[in-house]
């Protein structure tokens, strides 16, 4: 559960929030090797949006509020930064990320400040989302599930099988928004697997509400998502750049994993530094 | 087995609105219709689509829910298996997994429906409990534990339908974690879990007749093991027989030979399980167990 307050949407904001989240994203790395900047880097304007603006506050006692799940687990240094900016996750653990003293990992893990799930493994985030969301119009809440899922893992038969049982469900309180950068760890899947495509046409097919927009403009996000018809499950298929806002990380597949050195660091940080100017 | 299973699970969930039935296409015993149909919105079935059933009752157990999975054992536990060990053990939720048909009852049906490693396999991942129970009232006993609990994960390994009651009145009351003699003797021990204990009573009759008195146990908490238990079984027993409806690694015949090793007993131990192979025969249960060499014939010949 999530308390903050409910925001408009402030696109200038969002930007300088985006911008100082991927200039934490980077500070952190240069305490651990391995990091998924480029992972995180894609996603952080869906996770600001969501929890910025989406998420509903508790009315009440009785009530808990949304609920937020990483499903694409690599890309959780988005969420972790976030989390702390709302003051969730103490500022120390991000200082002692990976290491033995601290309690965050490289993918979440159920349990800490903020993290409802343990994922990690990929096509596993959206069977949970079901099942929270099924448990949630059982107990006849108002709550809603957001996930975030790569379009890697919709790869995983797993994704398909939770998509299937969502519309049969008719879970119009889960909403998915699928960071479509169009890598997976190795190389893009346009390229590679390019009966992936037409990706929205198969979530309609399956039975969702869709709508595809840039993943990187939280206006348009923000527009798209209120203007769904909340009868069905909602998918939003946001194309994003992986690595997006340092040039030389963005469709880069190294910066999957790896954490920019010392010198990468600094030249980084300067680009993101120009975007404040 | 089955249907007192669903008819244990059917009252409780009377009084508890929190119980909810996840299956994968499985035809349901008749006490599970009566459950469908009394409570539609708390049963769901996700179709052939086990990775989901798991997911599903992941979710639901995260929102404060106390799901149960239900399907063939092998497409309970093999088919989903990292949505088990990811969802449900690393989380640590309070969900049970029920595998029907557990062992190789489906005896027809060839070795894609034999669960012959599904004990091994669940005993191998952390956080979850494994209870096999070897009749119908031992199955309502974990049933009702399993309701209750609030600890974690379980695999909960049923057989299917028509199994007798082997417990009577000399029998031990069930507790969860602990051994239970289902009857008490002094010379050998014939341990196991499940409806194969049921083969422990025909051999006792043959060690019965050489003078010899019996206890015969069902270790249905197969994980945690009630490790005093055994070896309290290993220091008053001669012999122990150990029969096991799996195959003979990683399951409890391991389990007590270590104990046995550690606490350096010299105590005869003989072992039945399961052969390490897929065999392709079909016939009857027994038939299936006899072509394993599991009969109580070749269990009574070493004594």
């Amino acid at each position: 559960m999530i308390q903050q307050k409910n925001n408009i949407f402030n696109a200038a904001l969002s930007k300088i929030r985006c911008i100082k989240h991927r200039k934490r994203i980077l500070e952190v790395s240069q305490r651990a090797s391995a990091l998924h900047v480029a992972p995180a880097f894609s996603c952080v304007e869906i996770v600001d949006l969501i929890y910025s603006s989406l998420m509903r506050v508790p009315t009440s006692s009785d009530d808990v509020g949304d609920f937020f799940l990483m499903s694409k687990g690599h890309g959780c240094m988005a969420q972790y930064v976030i989390l702390e900016a709302l003051g969730i996750l103490p500022k120390e653990e991000l200082d002692r990320y990976c290491t033995p003293e601290g309690i965050l990992g490289a993918h979440p893990d159920r349990g800490n400040p903020g993290i409802i799930a343990s994922t990690g493994s990929l096509g596993h985030g959206l069977g949970l989302a079901v099942g929270m969301a099924y448990a949630e119009k059982l107990k006849k809440t108002n709550s809603k599930i957001f996930a975030v899922l790569s379009d890697g893992e919709l790869q995983e038969g797993s994704s398909w099988e939770a998509a299937m049982m969502a519309a049969n469900l008719k879970l119009d309180n889960l909403i998915i928004f699928i960071d479509a950068n169009d890598f997976g760890g190795m190389d893009r899947m346009s390229q590679n697997h390019h009966a992936f495509y037409p990706l929205r046409d198969k979530f309609e097919s399956f039975g969702w509400e869709s709508a595809k927009v840039d993943g990187h403009v939280g206006l348009e996000m923000n527009r798209e998502y209120s203007k769904r018809a909340q009868k069905k499950p909602f998918v939003l298929i946001c194309k994003t750049i992986k690595g997006k806002g340092v040039s030389f990380m963005e469709n880069v597949p190294i910066w999957h994993y790896r954490s920019p050195d010392k010198d990468e660091y600094r030249k980084a940080l300067d680009e993101l530094e120009c975007g404040l100017k | 087995m089955r249907n007192i299973f669903a008819q244990t699970f059917h009252e409780a969930a009377k009084l508890d609105e929190r119980l909810c039935m996840v299956v994968a296409d499985i035809s349901p015993a008749g006490a599970m219709n009566e459950f469908r149909k009394d409570f539609p919105e708390r049963f769901i079935n996700t179709g052939v689509a086990e990775q989901i059933m798991i997911g599903m009752v992941a979710g639901m157990s995260m929102q404060g829910l106390k799901p149960f999975a239900y399907t063939i054992a092998t497409f309970a536990l093999y088919r989903p298996f990292e949505f088990i060990r990811d969802d449900l053990c690393y989380q640590n939720l309070p969900v049970t997994v029920v595998g029907i048909g557990g062992g190789v009852t489906y005896s027809t049906l060839g070795s894609t429906h034999h669960a012959q490693e599904d004990i091994a396999i669940a005993c191998a991942v952390p956080n979850l409990r494994v209870i096999a129970p070897c009749d119908p009232e031992e199955t309502r006993h974990t049933t009702q534990w399993c309701i209750n609990q609030e600890e974690g994960p379980v695999y909960l390994r049923l057989g299917k339908a028509g199994e007798p009651i082997l417990g009577s009145s000399q029998s031990d009351p069930f507790v969860y974690g602990k051994l239970r003699y289902l009857t008490h003797g002094k010379d050998v021990a014939i341990i196991g879990y499940g409806p194969i204990l049921k083969m422990g009573f025909n051999c006792a009759e043959k060690i019965k007749a050489q003078g010899k008195t019996c206890s015969i146990i069902s270790a249905h908490t197969i994980k945690p093991l009630d490790i005093e238990g055994i070896e309290r079984m290993l220091a008053s027993h001669e012999t122990i027989i150990i029969l096991e409806e799996m195959i003979s690694r990683g399951g409890l015949a391991d389990a007590i030979k270590i104990i046995a090793w550690q606490v350096k007993s010299t105590v005869k131990i003989h072992s039945y399980s399961l052969k390490g192979e897929f065999i392709h025969c079909y016939g009857s249960h027994e038939d299936i167990l006899n072509a394993h060499n599991l009969n109580a014939s070749e269990i009574g010949s070493r004594i």
